[in-house]
C-alpha cells in the first residue's frame, strides 16, 4: 500500500522548528510524497521555508492561540482541516508536553485510537509502528486494525533529521473554531529557566546523577563535570522524585530520550526504565560502588568506586586541561 | 481522582486541596480487578472517602481511548469539581489517556502540573514546559495530571488503616455503565503483530577504583576523541 498523505504536527521555538519536528518531517517524506505540516502561533515565513526544506508541500497555520494551552485549539483546528481538506492517512505528533495534549484531544474528538511512544514507523503494506517495552529489551510492532486516520505519537530521536532542499511550503490558514468550555485553560505567565549549557536532548555529552550522590548537594558534582565537558546534566527519576532536580532533567521511560556521544552515569543503578532513555548513546561510562550494578552490563567503561572520590578527582583533572 | 497503583502523589494532593477548601470528598476511580484492592485500601487509609472500581472480564484488551470512555462513563454519574490523574501509569506510559478523558467529559485540562492550588473556584497550576514552566489558570470543573514529586505523600496512620477497612468500595460492571461494544479487545482498533527481543549492548571493561578511576575516564574520553 502507498501511504496517501501524512500530516505532521510541528512545534516552533524561538523562530525555528524543534529537532523532533524536523525528525518527523524527514521520516514522513520517506513514507509518502504528500507531506503537510501543521503549526500554530507562528506567522513567520521562516517556518514555511523550513518545513519546505524538510519536504512538506503545505503548511497549515493555525490562528494565534492568545494564551490558550495548545491541546484543545490545535486539535479543534485539525478537526476542521480534516473536514475541509479530507483526512490524511496518518497524523504524526511529537511526544512533547503539548504534543501529547494535542494527540489526546484529537483522538477523542475523531474517535480514533492513538499509537503512542512510537520509535519507528514502517510501511509494511500499511503503517506499522514499533515501540520499545521492558526498558528496550523488547520491541513490539503494532498497527491499527481499521481504516481511518492513524494518530501516531513519536518519541524524540527516533529518526534522523535531514533537509531535502524543497521549495517553500504553501501556507494555508487554519481557523480554530469554537472550542467551548474545554478551551478555558490559559497561560497567564511563562517562566524560562536559563540554560547555561546545551539542551539535554541535544548535548553531545550527558552527565547524569542518581541516588548514589547521597543528597541534593551531591548533584553539584554532576553540574560541574557537565559544565567542564560542555555537556548537559541529567538525572534518574529517583532524584527527580526526591526533588533534588527538576523533572526536565529526567532521563528514561517517563523522561527524555538521549543519544549523546558519551553518557556518564554516576550513582545510577541502571533500572530498565532509566536504561531505555539512554541506551542509544554511542559510549556509556558508569561510576557505581556496587560491582554488580546492572548499569555495568551496558557500560563501555565501568568504574567500581565512590562518586564522592571519583567525581572530585575527575573535576580536578578536567580543570588542569582547561 | 483516578488512581494508578503507583500514584500516591495525586491522592495526597487531592486530600490537601479538600482540606484547604474546608471540606469535600475524595473519590478514587480505577479500572481493574476488583480482587486486587491493596492500592485502593492504601489510598483510603491515607484519607480518601470512597472508591469506585470498574471491573469486568470484557475489559481485557481495552485500548486507552476505550479506557477513557469507561472512566468517563463512571465519572459522569457524579461530576466532581476536579479530576486528578497521574501523568504516567505503571503500565505502558503514554500520558494521553487523561486528555482523552477530559475531552470526553468536555472539560479543560492542564497536564504536567508541578504545583496545584485552588483559589475562589479558580484552579492555578504551574505546568512543566520544555524550557521552564507556565502559570496556567482554569475554571472548575477541570482535569489535572500531576508529575511525581508534586507533594510528599503521607503515610497512613493506624487509625486510617482501620477506618479504610469499612470505607465503601463500589464495583461497577461495563453493563452498569451502559457501555459494551466500544470496550475490550472487541472495541480495540489496534493490535500487536510482533514481539522481538532487541540486541543488547555488551559490557566493556570494568575497573575497581584505586584512586585511578578519574584518570581512566579521562583516558577513555581521549581515545574516543571527545577530549
Ligand atoms: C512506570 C515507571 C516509570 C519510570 N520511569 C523512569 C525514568 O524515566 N527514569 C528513571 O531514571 N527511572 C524511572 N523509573 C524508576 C526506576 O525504576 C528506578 O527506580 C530509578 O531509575 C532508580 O534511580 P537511581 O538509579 O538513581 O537509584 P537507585 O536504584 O537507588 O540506585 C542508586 C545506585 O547508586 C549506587 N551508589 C550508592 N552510593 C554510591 C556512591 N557513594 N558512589 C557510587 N555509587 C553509589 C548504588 O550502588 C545504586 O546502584 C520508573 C519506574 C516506573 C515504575
Amino acid at each position: 500500500m502507498n501511504v496517501s498523505s501524512i500530516w505532521v504536527v510541528v512545534e516552533a521555538s524561538n523562530g525555528s522548528l524543534t529537532a523532533t519536528s524536523l525528525e518527523l518531517l524527514s521520516h514522513a517524506r520517506t513514507l509518502t510524497p504528500s507531506v503537510s505540516a501543521v503549526t500554530w502561533d507562528t506567522h513567520d515565513s521562516v517556518i514555511a521555508q523550513q518545513v519546505g526544506d524538510f519536504g512538506a508541500t503545505t503548511l497549515y497555520e493555525i490562528d494565534h492561540l492568545d494564551g490558550m494551552l495548545p491541546g484543545v485549539p490545535v486539535a479543534s483546528a485539525i478537526t476542521a482541516l480534516i473536514d475541509s481538506q479530507g483526512a490524511p492517512a496518518a497524523i504524526l505528533i511529537p511526544a512533547s508536553y503539548n504534543g501529547r495534549d494535542i494527540a489526546g484531544r484529537l483522538s477523542a474528538r475523531l474517535d480514533r485510537p492513538v499509537l503512542a511512544n512510537v520509535t519507528r514507523i514502517l510501511d509494511e503494506g500499511g503503517l506499522v509502528t514499533e515501540h520499545q517495552i521492558f526498558g528496550g529489551t523488547q520491541t513490539i510492532k503494532a498497527r491499527f486494525t481499521d481504516e481511518g486516520t492513524a494518530i501516531i505519537v513519536v518519541r524524540a530521536k527516533s529518526f534522523t533529521a535531514s533537509p531535502n532542499e524543497g521549495s517553500v511550503a504553501t501556507v494555508v490558514k487554519a481557523p480554530i473554531g469554537d472550542v467551548g468550555p474545554t478551551g478555558a485553560a490559559e497561560i497567564t505567565k511563562s517562566h524560562i529557566e536559563e540554560l547555561t549549557g546545551p539542551k539535554l536532548e541535544e548535548a553531545p555529552i550527558v552527565v547524569s546523577g542518581g541516588r548514589g550522590l547521597g543528597d541534593t548537594s551531591g548533584y553539584r558534582l554532576i553540574d560541574e563535570v557537565a559544565a567542564l565537558l560542555h555537556g548537559a546534566p541529567g538525572a534518574s527519576r529517583a532524584i527527580v522524585d526526591a526533588g533534588w532536580v527538576p523533572y526536565s532533567h529526567q532521563v528514561g521511560q517517563t523522561g527524555k530520550t538521549v543519544k549523546p556521544t558519551v553518557y556518564i552515569a554516576c550513582g545510577i543503578s541502571g533500572a530498565t526504565q532509566h536504561v531505555v532513555g539512554m541506551k542509544g548513546s554511542k559510549y556509556i561510562i558508569a561510576i557505581n560502588k556496587d560491582a554488580d550494578a546492572p548499569i555495568f552490563q551496558i557500560s563501555d567503561l565501568g568504574i567500581v568506586g565512590d562518586v564522592h572520590s571519583v567525581l572530585p578527582a575527575l573535576i580536578g583533572l578536567l580543570k588542569t586541561r582547561e | 481522582m483516578i488512581l494508578d497503583d503507583a500514584d500516591t502523589y495525586g491522592v495526597e494532593l487531592a486530600l490537601q486541596l479538600v482540606d484547604k477548601s474546608g471540606g469535600g470528598e475524595v473519590t478514587l476511580v480505577s479500572m481493574g480487578s476488583a480482587d486486587e484492592v491493596a492500592g485502593i485500601r492504601g489510598a483510603l487509609a491515607m484519607g480518601a472517602t470512597k472508591a469506585v472500581i470498574i471491573s469486568d472480564d470484557s475489559l481485557r484488551g481495552t485500548d486507552s481511548l476505550g479506557t477513557a470512555k469507561v472512566l468517563a462513563a463512571a465519572i459522569r454519574r457524579n461530576m466532581p469539581d476536579l479530576i486528578l490523574c497521574a501523568t504516567e501509569s505503571s503500565d505502558g506510559y503514554t500520558g494521553i489517556l487523561p486528555v482523552q478523558l477530559a475531552e470526553l467529559l468536555e472539560l479543560p485540562s492542564i497536564t504536567f502540573a508541578k504545583s496545584v492550588t485552588v483559589d475562589n473556584s479558580v484552579l492555578k497550576v504551574d505546568r512543566q514546559t520544555e524550557f521552564g514552566y507556565d502559570e496556567v489558570t482554569s475554571p472548575l470543573p477541570s482535569l489535572v495530571t500531576v508529575t511525581a514529586g508534586v507533594v510528599e505523600p503521607r503515610y497512613p496512620s493506624f487509625k486510617g488503616i482501620m477506618a479504610a477497612k469499612s470505607k465503601p468500595i463500589e464495583v461497577l460492571s461495563v453493563g452498569d455503565l451502559g457501555l459494551a461494544t466500544e470496550v475490550g479487545s472487541v472495541g480495540a482498533r489496534q493490535e500487536i503483530i510482533e514481539v522481538n527481543v532487541t540486541e543488547s549492548r555488551t559490557a566493556g571493561e570494568k575497573h575497581i577504583d584505586e584512586g585511578d578511576g578519574a584518570i581512566r575516564i579521562v583516558r577513555f574520553l581521549e581515545t574516543i576523541k571527545v577530549l
